[in-house]
């Protein structure tokens, strides 16, 4: 466990570095130097004194000197298109809320997915089966931002029950939509994950057991057979938290929140290439520590898998 | 020799393997309304797609005479008309320039299946590739390749998308000398390099287990060479998981664009998709005073039709192809 936590451990700046090179590249050697801007005027000595500053004289100094001061300062420069707040303000400001309401998303999807995937395992068929079918559908087939529009029209226009006034700081009224809009993705995978798994488990011989022993039906669903139907549940998290990660910028958009996924969609149109420097990071490194946790989780949950 | 690189699942079996498709509901019911969706965007294209050549009034202004079924034939006096059953080019109203929102769906369609099948096209090529050289290699190779795939698996895309749409849009748009084409052939390819993954390691899997059977090892034994036993005899065999996974990608990538679309960074205009056209239909087909439904009702019951069914179609071969996935089944 502990090698294979430290392999995982060592593996993180690498891939940080890729992530780096990767979007450095395409955000600035394909649209230009980002210190020659044709959209602002700026006096030849800012744009010397900016290049100066930021090292950025050749864009390989640049390249070399930005994470390092991002590491040894915590200083990721100054946003390029708003002169008044740095990367640093920007994030810290914006990435709370998409984090929180991404958490409660997941939370959902991964109760209400284990939750009717397991019912409806348990009655195959039944109507709670149909119910699954239909949240998994639907997960699958309409675009969030359709889903999301019409949640909206529906419960903050038309019935009046969440606020359709725009987002307001620590308000917990206004996270309800945007986290249900988000959930329904990842709820349509986890619960006909947790469905198919479940049923296999529960045709096995220890579930037979356990019932023939005179442990009740509940036990034996909610602790024996799910605890081991959780398996590939908890391996699909990783990427869930990829897909929510994809529809934050869907959802954000949609319900006006002042989130990262906004900032990242805007910075890019605006050429900000600092700011999507230090938003793509940021976000990479997250889900990386996302992953990263499933594994170890996984490897607790079931002892038999060599990590 | 090489009747021994016959694959074994195919030939003899492929008659119950029809039977079988005709009696798998889903597999039916997705093949018949993909077929459906797909022949009339396609049967439609020659008057959807073309309009009449520019005409002039006689002081030399040009005249607005489209086509009537023309995609981006805008007329303002027909601006928001509600659907009606009396001329076919009404069945779906028109959207606020006044353009048939039929032939726009039509179109759309078009565009939005040609997106998904050249992603899907990519994924196939890059995927298998990556797949089975990792696979029949092994040992180092297949580390390293495998671990680059792990690692992406975790990357955030979306970022990676939206940055590779905007950095080569220009120079790709500098290099083919048309707009259109470079934005087409960009979110093709922006869709397509993050959609290959699944397949490198379902091709990857299936070689390491294909490796050890008798045929490959009386391939090599006979002096076979390594790039002729690849496309010879693995390859026939995978075509199953293959095709199966090739059609799940395709919705797949059919929502990525409407991501894109929707945040605008997506297909450009007039050209539509129904990705397109949904996020455009959101505003006036939700508005609470006058809502225009049918701007949102219609592409997206067509996306909802055509996704669905892809991925009932890609489910249901994946039973037939390929039994032992049934894991992530919808």
């Amino acid at each position: 466990m502990i090698r294979f936590i430290s392999y995982r451990l060592l593996q993180f700046p690498l891939v940080l570095a890729i992530i780096y090179l990767v979007t450095f590249m395409l955000c600035w050697v394909a649209p230009g130097d980002p210190f020659v801007r044709t959209d602002r005027n700026i006096s030849q000595e800012v744009k010397d004194a900016l290049r100066t500053k930021y090292h950025a004289q050749h864009w390989y100094t640049f390249l070399a000197w930005y994470p390092v001061n991002a590491i040894r300062h915590g200083d990721l420069g100054p946003s390029l298109t708003n002169a008044s707040a740095s990367v640093n303000d920007i994030i810290r400001q914006r990435l709370p809320i998409s984090v929180e309401i991404g958490v409660v998303a997941l939370v959902i999807a991964t109760i209400g997915g284990v939750f009717i995937g397991t019912l409806a395992a348990v009655r195959r068929d039944g109507p709670l089966d149909w119910i699954s079918l239909m949240v998994a559908l639907a997960g699958i087939s309409i675009p969030s931002f359709v889903a999301a529009s019409v949640l909206i029209a529906v419960f903050a226009v038309r019935f009046k029950l969440f606020p359709a006034d725009g987002w307001q700081p620590h308000r917990f009224s206004d996270m309800v939509l945007p986290a249900l809009a988000l959930s329904l993705m990842p709820m349509a995978y986890l619960t006909r994950l947790t469905r198919v798994s479940m049923i296999d488990i529960l045709g096995s011989d220890y579930v037979r057991t356990a019932r023939a022993k005179g442990l009740s039906r509940t036990k034996v669903i909610w602790k024996h057979a799910l605890r081991n139907a959780l398996l590939p549940v908890l391996s699909y998290l990783g990427p869930a938290a990829a897909t929510t990660l994809v529809g934050s910028f869907v959802i954000e958009k949609v319900f006006n929140i002042p989130g990262l996924g906004d900032t990242f969609v805007n910075s890019v149109q605006n050429r900000d290439q600092t700011l999507i420097l230090g938003s793509v990071m940021v976000e990479s490194m997250l889900l990386l520590a996302m992953n990263l946790l499933v594994d170890i989780g996984y490897g607790f949950l079931d002892p038999r898998i060599e990590v | 020799m090489t009747t021994l690189a016959i694959s074994p699942t195919f030939t003899d079996k492929s008659d119950r393997l029809w039977r079988r498709m005709l009696v798998n509901p889903r597999l039916l019911a997705g093949a018949v309304a993909l077929l459906l969706v797909l022949g009339s965007c396609i049967a439609t294209l020659p008057w959807t797609a073309r309009d009449l050549p520019p005409q002039l009034d006689e002081d030399g202004f040009p005249l607005n005479i489209h086509n009537p079924f023309y995609y981006d034939g805008q007329d303002m006096e027909h601006s928001w008309n509600p659907p009606s059953t009396k001329h076919l080019i009404d069945w779906f109203g028109r959207d606020e320039l006044g353009r048939p929102m039929l032939s726009r769906c039509l179109l759309g369609g078009c565009i939005s299946l040609a997106i998904g099948t050249a992603a899907a096209a990519i994924a196939v090529v890059l995927g298998v590739g990556v797949g089975l050289f990792s696979g029949f290699r092994g040992g180092w190779i297949d580390g390293v390749l495998m671990r680059g795939v792990d690692i992406m698996y975790g990357l955030p895309y979306i970022l990676l998308v939206i940055l590779f749409k905007v950095a080569f849009e220009d120079p790709l748009m500098n290099l083919l000398h048309s707009a259109r084409i470079a934005n087409l052939v960009v979110l093709f390819l922006a869709i397509g390099l993050v959609s290959w993954l699944t397949m490198a390691r379902v091709v990857r899997g299936q070689v390491l287990s294909l490796k050890t059977l008798p045929f490959v090892e009386a391939a090599r034994a006979t002096g076979v060479p390594e790039w002729r036993i690849l496309l010879r005899h693995m390859l026939p065999n995978l075509i199953g998981p293959i095709i199966v996974y090739a059609t799940l990608t395709i919705p797949q990538a059919i929502l990525w664009e409407s991501f894109l679309s929707f945040l605008g960074i997506g297909i450009a205009a007039p050209m539509p998709t129904w990705g397109s056209l949904a996020a455009d239909g959101l505003t006036p087909g939700l508005n609470p005073l006058e809502p225009r439904w049918w701007a949102l009702l219609f592409p997206c019951i067509l996306l909802v039709v055509t996704l669905l069914s892809l991925n009932f179609l890609g489910d249901g071969l994946r039973d037939l192809l390929d039994p032992k996935r049934e894991a992530s089944k919808i």
